[in-house]
């Protein structure tokens, strides 16, 4: 991994995890869940919690709730070209998702803890990329693919 | 079932070693905790090997057969990977082996090179000990992480970046007459508050430096240590290990450490002990918030009460439970794959009475040595204690 090309090469293809960003961008995003309630993400045979193998696909809440955020200064190579960005754990009702948090225009990323965001997918800026992209619930959101 | 004891440590100088090979850096810790044993390298009958990122910074896997060549020991050699607890784990498992009359000989340490990578590719190749898919692919670098839990911890407890500002500054404290550590130099509350941002609210202050070096341990069961006649007066009394969910986000809590607590829990049964009992501790603060984090899973402080614990002074060398005297993996460094053997190290040199830092634990009969994996997605924790 000597560049940024190199370790994107080396990323492994996962067709349930590029099939649940599918889902996402077109706002069908889901978690499994198990019997229990127990919500994960894609791939899986049993849940991590309980090991049941009896997983169905239970809808995201329309919006979550920031729990955590962080504003990155020193980026991964892959994210060079975005930093600084903010990354946010947000509860999504049956899973949490991590992902980039964004506000419209230029404006740079102030999140709160307790903040609504709805979820999307969208683009690293370094390589085009798609990555969980979150924005300001009550703000212009996004819809689909886009920066 | 018998005893295990610490009979020998070697490290070498954590910090820049750029013209030197990560088999060059084991072997000298080998040979130092050989020649600070007493202990016929011949008489190896394990080899167990810690190592995170050999593959990325040296083109170098399948290393525990060259590391056995480096210490000049011919036996069952094996490397341990498990991120930042490689080492932990490597220890682990070598106490076990002697607790079980399975050996009465072990080296066990680990070695990472990590300067020869520009700190872009570093921060890549420590970020693969996150999640790829749902953490990495996000943004999510290893500072990141750490941050993300920053943040939730002042969310449900309180402090501040401020109290991080005294774990760095104690930590570097510490550090200073350590020759070991990669640095020697005092960072006041202030300078660390006014250091450019890594991933807000941690700052560069909050983060361990990007280190080379090795660790190592001769350890030895309590006949072999009574036949050749060894000073080997502290014990490998408890050791423990946990597990959680790997990301952050999937975690109970974005603030707590429940592999730790499953860690120390196993540690002090296994040796009998309550955390009250503990005297000093070397905890994995990769992170300033991640010593605060490993207190509370320790059970040395209630949980939302470790912030406090530097500001206050209670952890600092001068006061009632030092923690870090090493300075910590902040000041002496953390070449990831090494630093669960240093704590070990370090911690036996302290209460053995030969560490620089010694005169603050003078009446210290029992430590307890706290080793992560990535934010805690794996922990080791390990119990010493005086034994004669
Ligand atoms: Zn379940």
């Amino acid at each position: 991994m000597s560049d940024a090309d190199a370790s994107e090469d080396a990323a492994p293809t996962d067709r349930e995890y590029a099939e649940w960003l599918d889902a996402l961008a077109d706002g069908g995003g889901f978690a499994l869940v198990c019997p229990d309630g127990h919500g994960s993400l894609p791939p899986r045979r049993v849940c991590p919690e309980c090991g049941s193998a009896d997983l169905s696909r239970g809808a995201l809440d329309e919006t979550g709730v920031v729990e955590t955020y962080s504003v990155v200064h020193v980026p991964s190579p892959r994210f060079a070209d975005d930093a600084p960005y903010a990354t946010a754990v947000v509860d999504f009702g049956p899973t949490r998702l991590t992902g980039v948090y964004r506000e419209g225009g230029d404006a740079a990323p102030d999140p709160a803890v307790g903040d609504r965001v709805t979820v999307d997918v969208g683009e690293r800026a370094t390589d085009g990329e798609r990555l969980v992209v979150f924005r300001p619930a009550d703000g212009e959101t996004g819809s689909g693919i886009e920066r | 079932m018998t005893d295990v004891r610490v009979a020998g440590v070697g490290l070498t100088r954590f910090g820049d070693h750029p013209e030197r090979t990560g088999r060059d850096l084991f072997g000298e810790a080998a040979l130092r905790a050989f020649e600070d044993a007493g202990v016929d390298s011949a008489d190896v009958e394990e080899l167990n090997y810690g190592n995170f990122m050999g593959a990325l910074a040296e083109h170098q896997g399948h290393q525990a057969p060259l590391m056995a060549e480096a210490a000049g020991v011919r036996c069952p050699a094996t490397r341990y990977e498990s991120a930042c607890a490689s080492a932990g784990v490597a220890v682990r498992e070598a106490v076990r082996t002697v607790a079980a009359g399975d050996a009465d000989v072990v080296l066990a340490g680990g070695m990472e090179r990590m300067t020869n990578l520009p700190t872009d590719e570093v921060t890549e190749g420590l970020a693969i000990a996150a999640d790829d898919l749902f953490e990495v692919r996000a943004g999510v670098t290893f500072p990141g992480a750490y941050a993300l839990m920053a943040n939730a911890y002042f969310d449900a407890y309180g402090g501040s970046r401020e109290d991080l500002a005294h774990v760095a500054s104690k930590n570097h404290a510490n550090a200073v007459p350590n020759e070991y550590a990669q640095y020697r130099t005092e960072v006041s509350v202030e300078e660390a508050m006014d250091a450019p941002p890594v991933a807000e609210p941690l700052h560069l202050y909050d983060a361990c430096p990007i280190t080379d070096g090795a660790s190592a341990l001769v350890l030895v069961s309590e006949e072999y240590a009574a036949d050749h006649d060894l000073d080997a007066s502290v014990a490998v009394t408890g050791t423990g290990q946990g597990t959680d969910r790997m990301a952050l986000g999937d975690r109970e809590h974005l603030a707590r450490t429940p592999a730790a607590d499953d860690a120390a829990d196993a540690a002090y049964a296994d040796a009998g002990i309550d955390a009250d009992a503990v005297d000093v501790a070397e905890v994995h603060d990769c992170f300033t918030i991640a010593e605060v984090l490993a207190l509370e899973s320790l059970g040395l402080f209630e949980t939302g009460e470790g912030i406090a614990a530097a500001r206050e002074g209670t952890t600092t060398a001068d006061g009632d439970l030092p923690v870090n005297l090493s300075g910590g993996l902040k000041a002496k460094g953390h070449p990831v794959g090494a630093t669960g053997g240093s704590q070990i190290a370090e911690l036996t040199r302290l209460l053995r009475g030969d560490h620089p830092n010694s005169e603050h634990v003078s009446d210290a009969e029992v430590g307890v040595a706290h080793n992560a994996g990535g934010t805690v997605a794996s922990a080791v924790v390990h119990v010493l204690e005086v034994a004669e």
